[in-house]
């Protein structure tokens, strides 16, 4: 016996005489929406009406200015550090397919590198660094040149620490991510763009790397993601972001857990407007990849549809 | 005497211990059409990419407009010429694709624009209008503003095609231009290619569109195995084959 047929699924088209039958009763259905409703409605319950949870903790401290002032950091932390990780990591990456041995070499041996150690080490290096660098100058070696001089606990701040410990991190993992791009991006791109007299770079920078963002992007909103809640990491190296600022303050009224979902809460905030912001970001470099745009949300609204159906050419 | 667009002597190229091409000789004259044919892996496809250096080739000497592909002749040396010379060079040459290869990230207009205003640094404007008029020469000029993926194979092929003439190119290649398109869309592409060599271009075309072979061509080109077998105007070479293995080639696909 072959499986019921999804005549529910039929594509509403322009086709003459549109089969109107029965659809299928599917019983499993209501009964596990009933279960998932019932579980669902338990643990509201539980959560609304638990006296210990002291929701009304939460809202006093949900934007209290120590916690605002975690929030802007966890941000300005997160951004730098993604910015600081998908320059290094293109950089890396184009190293990486360099013909040339050493620059491809050294481009591994850094990924390598970074990768085969935990961040969390890599932040308390950095945050320690001073134990064996008391000084730090920017300059030419060996021939005495200097531009920047100072010492090591007044350069590398805590936050400079972090920056380096995640976004030096985060580097590694994006020349990966850059060059599964770049390495998508078919030969014949290339071609042709060498036979237009177009330069390495030139090529590079219009023609492949426009077409390796639509690879690069999804991964890279995972990372950003990711980043946001691997820079709480950063509060182990005395960085006052979100999650050290919430120590703070249930270190002084002992109430852990209602300033954790306080945090949460912030950092579900803030994932959830980078999602929106990936989803844009990733309409924009469909350009030219599909026949035509899928509508954003709004639009999709406005036109009432909501339906799963999909794009079809023949 | 005017001097060769093409030159060719005894040109081999090597992939690892594959020998691709073993000594072709041929010549193509400014305005000459030169059709390539021969079964596929015989070389014509390398033979093409060596032109304009998107191979290297191993021995020989190989020639375009009097100059060394690739190499500087200094005394009895060859210095290899650095990356920018090439590209100048490539620059000067056109070269369509089986599969189009037009950048699918780009407009039709941008396609054609792209290459003048970063390679030859002209100004949008200029670059506009002249892109416009070529897109329209092939037969596309209400397509401005739509992306590779909204076009016909042949609507595709005709864009790469302008994109390529935009550069002004003294010679133009074609790697079997039309193998890859549907049965019904390879007169259009044809037709462009037919308007270009009434207008004079060099052309040398990889291709087993027969009639196209036998209404264009100057010369035409029977290769196989990595060998020129015979060539001559393309009644000779169509109609008349001397060699076994061009009638062979020849029974299989008029």
């Amino acid at each position: 016996m072959s499986g019921p047929v999804a005549t529910d699924r039929l594509e509403q088209g322009r086709r003459p005489d549109e089969i109107r039958a029965v659809p299928v009763r599917r019983p499993g259905r209501w009964v596990a929406a009933a279960l998932i409703l019932l579980f669902a409605a338990s643990l509201i319950h539980s959560v609304a009406t638990n006296k210990q949870l002291e929701w009304h903790v939460v809202g006093e401290f949900l934007f209290d200015h120590r916690i605002l002032d975690g929030v802007v950091m966890t941000i300005e932390l997160t951004v730098s550090a993604m910015t600081m990780g998908v320059l290094l990591g293109v950089v890396l990456a184009v190293m990486r397919l360099s013909p040339n041995p050493l620059v491809s070499g050294a481009s591994w041996l850094y990924i390598w590198f970074f990768r085969a150690t935990p961040v969390l080490v890599q932040l308390l290096f950095w945050y320690n660094i001073a134990a064996i660098y008391p000084s730090i100058s920017l300059g030419i070696p060996f021939v005495g040149v200097e531009f920047v001089h100072g010492s090591a606990n007044t350069v590398v701040t805590t936050f400079v620490a972090a920056l380096l410990g995640l976004g030096l991190n985060e580097g590694a993992y994006m020349a990966e991510i850059v060059r599964a791009g770049i390495i998508s991006v078919g030969e014949g791109q290339t071609d042709a763009a060498l036979s237009l007299g177009m330069s390495r770079l030139q090529i590079m920078r219009r023609i492949v790397l426009p077409q390796a963002m639509r690879v690069i992007i999804p991964p890279t909103g995972n990372e950003t993601i990711s980043m946001l809640k691997t820079s709480s990491l950063a509060s182990v190296i005395t960085l006052t972001e979100l999650l050290l600022a919430s120590e703070n303050i249930y270190a002084v009224n002992f109430k852990p857990i209602q300033l954790l979902i306080v945090a949460s809460i912030w950092y579900a905030v803030m994932t959830s407007l980078l999602y929106i912001g990936q989803y844009y970001l990733e309409r924009h470099y469909a350009r030219g990849a599909t026949r035509e745009l899928a509508l954003t949300p709004l639009q999709r609204i406005r036109m009432g549809l909501f339906s799963f159906r999909r794009r079809e050419w023949s | 005497m005017t001097v060769p667009m093409v030159e060719a002597e005894g040109v081999h190229k090597r992939f690892g211990r594959l020998e691709v091409l073993k000594g072709i000789t041929l010549r193509v004259m400014p305005g000459e059409v030169m059709v390539l044919l021969g079964p596929s892996g015989s070389g014509k496809s390398t033979f093409l990419r060596c032109i304009n250096h998107l191979e290297k080739i191993n021995s020989g000497r190989l020639s375009v407009d009097g100059e060394l592909v690739g190499y500087r002749q200094v005394g009895d040396e060859l210095h290899e010429l650095r990356e920018s010379e090439v590209a100048r060079k490539r620059a000067e040459i056109g070269m369509v694709f089986q599969h189009f290869n037009l950048f699918p990230h780009m407009t039709a207009l941008e396609n054609v624009t792209c290459a003048p205003m970063r390679v030859k640094r002209i100004p949008r404007d200029q670059a506009n209008a002249s892109a416009r008029e070529l897109l329209a020469r092939v037969g596309l000029p209400d397509k401005l503003a739509a992306y590779p993926a909204q076009l016909s194979g042949g609507q595709q092929q005709r864009v790469a095609i302008a994109r390529a003439l935009a550069m002004q190119p003294k010679l133009m290649l074609f790697d079997e231009p039309t193998s890859a398109l549907d049965p019904e869309l390879v007169d259009e592409v044809l037709q462009a290619m037919q308007q270009l060599a009434r207008d004079g271009m060099t052309m040398i075309v990889v291709t087993h569109e027969m009639g196209f072979a036998r209404e264009v061509a100057h010369t035409v080109v029977f290769m196989d195995a990595g060998v020129v077998v015979e060539s001559g105007g393309p009644t000779e070479v169509l109609t008349k084959p001397r060699h076994e293995r061009t009638k062979a080639f020849l029974s299989k696909v008029l």
